[in-house]
């Protein structure tokens, strides 16, 4: 144990001391984030093995006309709709409530460019989670083999559309971690908001506006049908809400917030 | 290497830092001495960009630190050896940075072992180790990237004799190879040892910096006598500063030889002449981060005047 082979310098990739890291290795650091913790990797787990349960549910209690590749892939989204943006959240707080912060923005001081990062590595997560739940639910159909008409019509359609549903999803989660830069506060901000907001919208006044501006009702149908214009747009106003809008506030908030002392 | 110039940090509308102005060189360890709570870590954390000056600058290598290209490859910094992710393994956390800084993986082995870490802790989370453990990854995290300059706030924290020794060995080691390192502590012994330089910080403001013979020069000669009444007369006809310094002593800045010449030449029997060398470094940075919060401003502070004059 000699203090001397700290002085042994890195044999390779000397260029590397001036170059800035690229945003591809950027991204595959967040991507390894998300899983090599202990809470990271049960989530990632939790969230295939409830896709398996849902599926096999359904099978079991439903009957034909729902099973169905848009039927099943109704249910077999939600443990990854629920459960994706809870990642997305704890990829951005964690760097506070667990003070990693203080390495992950030495090591990249423009933070703007690791809130970039994060936000394609949840993107590519909430797709390679969209291929994992298609394959299941796809597996599911399979073998229940309903042998009604349309079992498998718009198929492409569907995995388009659910692709926005689980992304949108991810992104409303790092947006709001990135709003709050608490862990706890987040999650209960993302799970109440949208209940206390369809309670509110309920009220008659709002009934109008309340498909284009709630996203339980203007997102839902992402993975149920095939959408008309008008869905499209209102699925689009609330995401403007309830996506966009945190998360200009969130790169507000993360680059200028003093990291945990 | 490192340059912090006029460094000033308010917090709820009192000033936490202010005016912190120094430069540490290439070869040379600086201790950055003071009380808790006086500044040290703020100044730490605006050196690399982690917190933003409300006025001042801080550069490294001339530039500020978040505009170095890849700061991993050349400052390695340890601010707070708990801030890693409880749920990640020890060697995980330190793969994670080497590939964000783009170090070849091997390096993290190379730098568990030479911190002492084995595998069996290495393949622990980190929320299981103990503080002493969690300094020693901090250690290696911050020798990941192969730097030229180290930044560490309270290292020793939670290490123990052995490992407080050998740390001090790594720490000149680095600099004799023409490292640039800056570590903060809150005890005078730590830093003694091993730094070339000291930074004294009390109230948020540098009290004192200079080398260790610059910093004690100017603590003087502890002088006792039979006739201190002739002494002092003597004394103060030369032109020489004369401090009381407790009972019938006196606290001169003069070296022993001058002081000896003027009792000859008095008549005057000196029963003790020495240094203040052994109490001289530990009282003056009592003297000089005692004031703490309510520190008097440099221009009213007679000591701050002459170690500043001192290293001017």
């Amino acid at each position: 144990m000699s203090a001397t082979t700290v002085a042994a310098p890195i044999d390779v990739d000397t260029a590397g001391v001036h170059a800035r890291p690229g945003l591809g290795r950027l991204v595959t650091v967040e991507l390894r984030k998300m899983v090599n913790t202990r809470a990271g990797f049960w989530l990632q787990i939790a969230m295939i093995a409830l896709t398996a349960v849902v599926v096999i549910a359904r099978r079991v209690f439903g009957d034909g006309a729902d099973h169905t590749f848009a039927g099943v892939l109704d249910v077999g989204l939600q443990p990854a709709a629920v459960l994706l943006p809870v990642t997305g959240i704890l990829l951005v707080t964690s760097e506070w409530s667990q003070r990693t912060g203080m390495i992950t923005f030495a090591l990249v001081p423009v933070r703007s460019r690791v809130l970039g990062a994060k936000l394609i590595a949840s993107i590519v997560l909430a797709l390679t989670t969209l291929v994992m739940s298609v394959a299941v639910v796809a597996a599911g159909v399979l073998v229940a083999s309903p042998g009604v008409d349309g079992t498998w019509s718009d198929v492409a359609t569907l995995i388009g559309q659910s692709a926005v549903y689980l992304t949108s999803g991810i992104v409303v989660g790092v947006a709001f971690g990135a709003v709050l830069l608490a862990s706890a506060p987040a999650i209960v901000a993302l799970s109440a908001l949208p209940i206390t907001w369809t309670a509110v919208a309920s009220l008659s006044f709002f009934a109008d506006a309340a498909p284009w501006l709630d996203t339980r009702l203007a997102l839902a149908p992402l993975h149920q049908e095939v959408l008309n214009a008008t869905q499209w747009a209102q699925a689009g106003t609330a995401l403007a809400l309830w996506m966009l809008l945190p998360l200009l506030i969130g790169i507000w908030r993360l680059t200028r917030r003093e990291v945990a002392a | 290497m490192i340059k912090a110039e006029e460094l000033t940090k308010r917090r709820g509308g009192r000033a936490v830092v202010s005016d912190v102005t120094f430069c540490c060189e290439p070869g040379t360890v600086t201790g950055f001495l003071g009380p808790n709570g006086a500044g040290k870590t703020t100044t730490m954390r605006m050196l690399v960009g982690l917190s933003a000056p409300d006025s001042g600058q801080a550069l490294l290598f001339g530039e500020r630190y978040r505009d170095l290209p890849n700061p991993g490859r050349r400052v390695g910094i340890l601010l707070d050896a708990s801030a890693q992710h409880a749920g990640r393994r020890g060697r995980e956390a330190l793969a994670l940075s080497a590939q964000m800084m783009g170090v070849p993986v091997q390096r993290v082995d190379t730098l568990l072992e030479l911190v002492g870490l084995d595998e069996t802790v290495a393949r622990r989370r980190v929320g299981q180790y103990s503080l002493g453990m969690r300094q020693r990854l901090g250690l290696a995290h911050a020798l990941l990237g192969d730097p030229e300059v180290l930044i560490l706030d309270e290292p020793a924290n939670g290490l123990d004799p052995e490992g407080m020794r050998w740390m001090r060995g790594l720490l000149r080691g680095f600099a004799d190879r023409g490292g640039t390192v800056l570590l903060s502590s809150h005890l005078l012994a730590e830093v003694e040892a091993v730094a070339d330089r000291m930074l004294i910080i009390g109230g948020g403001r540098i009290r004192a910096q200079g080398t260790r013979a610059e910093l004690l020069t100017e603590s003087g000669t502890i002088v006792e006598a039979d006739d201190l009444a002739t002494l002092d007369a003597a004394l103060h006809g030369a032109g020489l500063a004369v401090h009381a310094a407790g009972g019938d002593r006196r606290l001169v800045e003069a070296e022993p030889e001058v002081i000896a010449r003027l009792a000859i030449a008095n008549d005057v029997v000196l029963r003790r002449l020495a240094p203040a060398e052994e109490t001289g470094l530990e009282r003056l940075f009592f003297e000089l981060t005692a004031a703490g919060a309510s520190a008097p401003s440099p221009k009213t502070d007679p000591l701050h005047l002459e170690l500043a004059g001192a290293t001017a």
